[in-house]
């Protein structure tokens, strides 16, 4: 199935050198991002950062260590307020939004370095995901009213429903900081997913993993697009995961896009091997 | 025997705090009976839970919001003085005591969590650690501003003035609070039932409250805030909600506290006392209800019993010592491990239990 989609992309040109996929044609882009850029002091880590990524579209973000990655990720999250710059999510600029607005709008994301509740149950950690899903108040829970009993139970279900995307229910009642390393990159996707998003971030997602984990990843990523019909975004440095599901790819390098395209352009992109692809073959 | 799941195990953990609380109050309640309790002993039954009540309360401020306040001490003084207040202005209106009492703990606990409500709302909206320095500077407030307070009642309503001659009190009027002295003349209210009930009350906030959506969203941002955030908590939102909880149950048991006493001065809500509350907490466990109960009860209990034997002049010494064997015990492995060996292990009890 990854193999079809590399081959046949079906990507049709968008405004801003952007591509996305054809089926998404016609229906308001999940995230249009123009001129985005920050400076930490005098550093700038991102600049004229441009992209277009289509509703259902499962879109990388590739570049070299310390390119501004994971820095695009926390601009379009409101973790770092954009220097300048406008991002638009699904059509609602998100100017001047802090990080839980943003999410409430409809992103979601995982984190380089993960980022779960360890002390908490695995099922709590979906359960925060669901913050927002549930609606009873302080007094609700203090007072143990209706409310909390019913939303609790759903909850409950929701979260084991969840879970079980990457057949993880059994873990329920593990801490989350005693996962092993991939369950927590797991659980971190399934904790985005609780919040309902429509588009999805992963950092990294397949960093740690041995291949027969990365591959299962890779199905499990197209699993949830289809099913939820998302968006996805991901950065990852594993090649294979980014060609063989990947879309559109936007190569980052010193915070600056250098090329966008299908991944059969972007391989074959002199610049892209150049300053990324080809130091890693060689290397 | 069946295992528990982690819920289960939860709500059993706050089964067993209720259990302690209520087995407790009954085994008093015999000795009482049976006359077996010395004065002393009896003297102390309603500030020990008082100092329960506060460290459960500031640990959902330290442990389980994980927030720093080393002024906790400053909610507890604006809770007595309002709740001396409230009961001194009902006095002629309501003679029931008991209700009278209730009214001035609720008083007690509305005016903390505007307190609480007033530190809360600049300071934990920013990110880094302010709130220990602001609460610091808070209790200390707190106190130099009662030290000057004179407030008085009489027919015509409540008088407050600098200084005793401005209070202009009516004929019928008293003056309730006079500066430096503090509150004096104070009908003592506060009964150890009403003292183990307000135990009970705030377990079933805390526990309930971190065991609800709530506590979830604010356990979440004491784990890891951008995570927090990340999946749309509002992290002011929920430590305002934490701490003001954590003020207005600190307004309760200060209220309490000062109707237990026929005088009553703003010195007793020093520094000292808001650190002697978080020595219970950390002592007791950050996040750990049931080792805040025990560590407020024994090491409230314990100078005052050092104090009836003849070793008065050693009694502090004999107390740091002990506060800090406790503390060697608690944090060395090799202890820990030999204790594990013969108590059996309890496990996951550091953020519900
Ligand atoms: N908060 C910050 N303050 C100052 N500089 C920062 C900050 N965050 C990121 N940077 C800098 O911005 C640049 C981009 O970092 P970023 O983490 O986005 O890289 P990346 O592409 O994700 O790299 P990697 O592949 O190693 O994860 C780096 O030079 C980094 O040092
Ligand atoms: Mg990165």
């Amino acid at each position: 199935m990854a193999e079809k989609r590399q081959n046949n992309p079906n990507m049709v040109p968008f405004p801003s050198h952007s591509i996305i996929p054809e089926r998404d044609l016609g229906k308001r882009p999940i995230l249009e991002a123009r001129h985005l850029g920050i400076d930490f002091g005098g550093l700038t880590a991102v600049a004229d950062f441009d992209i277009i990524v289509g509703r259902t579209e499962i879109a990388g973000l590739i570049g070299p260590n310390g390119a501004g990655k994971t820095t695009v990720f926390n601009l379009l999250t409101k973790v770092y307020q954009p220097t300048r710059g406008t991002i638009l999510l699904d059509g609602h600029d998100t100017h001047g939004k802090t990080t839980h607005q943003v999410s409430s709008m409809g992103i979601a994301r995982t984190f380089q370095n993960i980022r779960l509740f360890n002390d908490l149950s695995v099922e709590d950690n979906v359960k925060i995901g669901l913050h927002n899903e549930m609606k009873y108040g302080m007094f609700s829970g203090i007072l143990r009213l209706p409310g909390y009993w019913k939303q609790e139970k759903q909850a409950h279900e929701k979260a084991l429903e969840l879970l079980s995307i990457f057949d993880m229910q059994d873990m329920a009642d593990m801490k989350a900081g005693s996962l092993p390393y991939g369950a927590q990159r797991r659980l971190e996707i399934v904790r985005a997913l609780a919040t309902n998003p429509k588009l999805l971030l992963l950092d990294e997602p397949a960093a740690g993993m041995n291949p027969s984990e990365t591959a299962e990843l890779m199905e499990n990523i197209i699993k949830i697009r289809d099913t939820f019909q998302i968006a996805i975004m991901l950065i990852e440095h594993d090649m294979n995961l980014v060609m063989g599901i990947c879309e559109g790819i936007a190569v980052l390098n010193f915070g600056k896009i250098i090329a966008k395209g299908t991944p059969a352009e972007i391989q074959s992109n002199p610049q892209v091997i150049e300053a990324y692809l080809g130091k890693k073959k060689e290397g | 025997m069946k295992t528990l799941n982690a819920k289960q195990k939860t709500s059993l953990n706050g089964f067993i705090n209720y259990g302690i609380i209520i087995v407790a109050y009954v085994i008093m309640q015999l000795l009482l009976a049976g006359d077996a309790l010395s004065n002393k002993m009896q003297s102390l039954l309603v500030p020990v839970c008082c100092y329960i009540v506060m460290a459960i309360s500031l640990n959902l401020t330290v442990g389980i919001l994980g927030e720093l306040s080393l002024g906790h001490a400053g909610f507890m003084s604006l809770g007595a003085f309002s709740g001396i207040i409230t009961a001194a202005a009902l006095a002629n209106v309501m003679p029931n005591p008991i209700l009278r009492l209730v009214i001035a703990i609720v008083v007690g606990a509305v005016i903390g969590a505007i307190g609480g409500a007033v530190i809360g709302i600049p300071v934990l909206r920013l990110r880094g650690d302010y709130l220990a320095i602001v609460t610091l500077a808070f209790g200390e407030i707190i106190k130099n501003i009662i030290n000057v307070l004179y407030i008085g009642i009489d027919s015509e309503g409540l008088h407050i003035a600098t200084k005793e001659a401005n209070l202009e009190l009516l004929e019928d009027g008293i003056a309730i609070v006079k500066g430096p002295m503090g509150a004096v003349g104070v009908t003592k209210l506060a009964t150890f039932t009403v003292g183990a009930v307000l135990i009970i009350i705030t377990l079933i906030v805390v526990q309930n409250l971190v065991n609800s959506r709530s506590g979830r969203a604010i356990l979440a941002i004491r784990d890891n805030r951008i995570a927090a955030e990340s999946v749309g908590i509002s992290a002011t939102k929920y430590k305002m909600m934490a701490f003001v909880t954590s003020a207005a149950i600190a307004g309760a048991a200060g209220a309490l506290f000062g109707l237990n006493y026929s005088s009553t001065t703003a010195a007793k809500f020093d520094f000292n006392t808001s650190i002697l509350i978080l020595v219970f907490v950390v002592l007791g466990g950050l996040g750990n209800i049931r080792g805040s109960i025990i560590a407020a009860a024994l090491l409230y209990i314990l100078p005052e019993m050092l104090r009836s034997f003849n070793i008065t002049e050693y009694r502090m010494l004999i107390y740091a010592v002990i506060l800090i064997i406790v503390m060697l015990v608690g944090n060395n492995s090799q202890i820990k491990s030999l204790f594990g060996k013969i108590i059996p292990k309890k496990k996951g009890e550091s953020v519900n239990g």
